[in-house]
């Protein structure tokens, strides 16, 4: 076993997230962040009076003002997606490092019931047009390419020319992803659905078709980390952060150095390498799955088939229900939620599979959990391994 | 689109890129059909976007080279949907990465042919679009043989 500063010396202790098959929460902005925060905070058997460390995307100050907290450890890193895998990262090492002994991390979107707010309510996203002169304004937007689906196209029209990946083996993963969405009844869709319904859908942006995009709806989620040695006494079983990578190449699409490839290549080798462990080790892959080709890049880039084997790795749906590698058992963004930063969800469902609280989507056995998420156009991807006691 | 007036009166028929002070040299060349490649002289790196540093070597030292206007598509997708309300009546369009001689990558339309007949790997060369501001927009269409 591999000894480093990182590698059990913190656990995530409380999870809890929130969606639902209308799509749609009831609350919304700080409310629904601050209900998360008290349901995770419970989950793990802590109250806001333990929290020492707050991280939040856009702003870990306000976050914390609203709290009437004083962390000694603060994170407002923002990158997209993957946010959260960071926020975890960055928490197991600064908790490793006795900066602070309990850290929130919350995410909270109401994309889809805003629409019927007056004022565009109070979720994510800014005024169309607001940005100004970028790099973005210059090289890309002026072309009319859709964001953020056809940057993901053009990542799939590569990798089709390059390795021979087909619309059949891509609308697979939207499958087997839906099968898991089958046994989650908090879902946005949990009717299976076939190859042919996901190749019929409408083009959106060639070659990804409707069902290969993620969902649009409302979501909430926290989770509460601390040390090992406090994990112990909590109300629930520890899950250990077992090691953590991050690494961007790009910001904008039109930057990304290979098309076929994402730098979850590094982020993976540096998680898998400080856990110890191999892809053959991992019992559950949670890997962010915005595209069905976000998902097929994972399974690559991690290691977990040869590059450019991701189509015909997923054709036999060894990544669906009683497969060898069960992934998105949640239903993913593709079937259960997305609501535009979907890297929580991952933190969440792993926890909650390690623990062995997910009913009939269990894995049984589950010991080893990899969260993947990736954030803005593939750019920038956050690994994180976690374990049960059993596999420290 | 030589014409050196700028018709104030002309609408955008699409969204129009801004000016950075980087990229001034490029887009000034746009208005002559030119298409010029920031290098930087410290390292011999050619850059792209334009920018004040070298991402090689951070130098701050460049001239500026005509490219040929070759390239190859390098991943390429049909718009079924319009990104803004400006681009609705060209649907459906070629967003194309197009890899041009000189060894950059840019975003780009392949226009000039059926959408759905661009394909990876295609030659291609520049073509213009006229901006309402005197400017030109590179476009790429289907390399003409001979």
């Amino acid at each position: 076993m591999q000894v480093n500063g990182l590698r059990g010396r913190a656990a995530i202790v409380g999870v809890v997230d929130a969606a639902s098959p209308t799509g749609e929460l009831e609350l919304t902005g700080r409310a629904l962040e601050v209900d998360m925060i008290s349901k995770a905070l419970d989950d793990a058997g802590l109250t806001i009076a333990d929290v020492d460390g707050v991280t939040h995307t856009s702003s870990s100050m306000m976050l914390a003002e609203h709290l009437g907290i004083h962390p000694t450890f603060t994170d407002s890193t923002s990158t997209g997606g993957s946010s959260f895998e960071v926020h975890v990262e960055h928490a197991a090492a600064a908790i490793a490092a006795g900066l602070c002994e309990v850290v929130i991390g919350v995410y909270a979107s109401t994309p889809r019931s805003d629409r019927k707010r007056p004022r565009g309510g109070a979720g994510r996203g800014g005024p169309p047009g607001g940005m100004g002169a970028s790099p973005m304004a210059e090289w890309e937007m002026p072309y009319g390419l859709q964001a953020p689906k056809g940057a993901y196209a053009l990542s799939a029209s590569r990798h089709m020319a390059q390795y021979g990946t087909t619309s059949e083996q891509l609308a697979q993963i939207a499958v087997s992803t839906r099968e898991w969405a089958t046994m989650n009844p908090e879902a946005r869709f949990q009717d299976p659905i076939t190859i042919q319904d996901v190749l019929d859908s409408p083009m959106q942006a060639s070659p990804l078709h409707l069902l290969d995009c993620c969902l649009v709806t409302d979501g909430a989620g926290a989770f509460v980390m601390t040390t090992a040695e406090r994990a112990k006494d909590l109300k629930k079983p520890p899950v250990y952060v077992l090691g953590a990578g991050t690494c961007h190449d790009h910001m904008m699409i039109s930057q990304m150095p290979d098309f076929g490839t994402t730098p979850g290549v590094q982020s993976g080798k540096k998680a898998f390498g400080l856990a110890g462990v191999k892809p053959g080790d991992v019992d559950l892959l949670m890997g962010y799955d915005s595209f069905t080709i976000t998902a097929l890049l994972h399974l690559e880039d991690l290691g977990f088939c040869e590059k450019g084997e991701g189509g015909p790795f997923v054709e036999d749906g060894k990544i669906g229900p009683g497969g060898s590698l069960p992934m998105n058992t949640n239903g993913g963004g593709l079937s259960y939620t997305h609501p535009g930063m979907y890297g929580m969800f991952l933190i969440t469902e792993a926890t909650k599979q390690l623990r062995g609280e997910c009913g009939p989507r269990q894995v049984e056995g589950a010991e080893i959990a990899v969260a993947h998420g990736s954030g803005m156009v593939l750019s920038c991807m956050s690994t994180i391994v976690l374990g049960t006691e059993a596999s420290l | 689109m030589s014409d050196t007036t700028t018709n104030e009166s002309a609408k955008p028929t699409r969204f129009e890129p801004p000016v950075s002070e980087a990229s001034q040299p490029f887009w000034d060349a746009t208005r002559e059909e030119r298409f010029l490649i920031q290098w930087c002289t410290a390292c011999d790196q050619v850059v792209f976007y334009p920018r004040e540093n070298c991402p090689s070597c951070l130098g701050t030292s460049f001239e500026w080279k005509q490219a040929s206007g070759k390239g190859t598509v390098y991943a390429s997708s049909v718009q079924h949907r319009a990104a803004n309300p400006l681009m609705a009546n060209r649907v459906p369009y070629v967003v194309a990465m197009v890899e041009l001689e000189e060894g950059i990558r840019i975003m780009s339309n392949v226009i000039d042919c059926a959408p759905d007949d661009v394909v990876v790997g295609q030659a291609v060369q520049l073509t213009w679009e006229p901006l309402s501001d005197g400017r030109n927009l590179p476009q790429f269409s289907p390399l003409q043989e001979g």
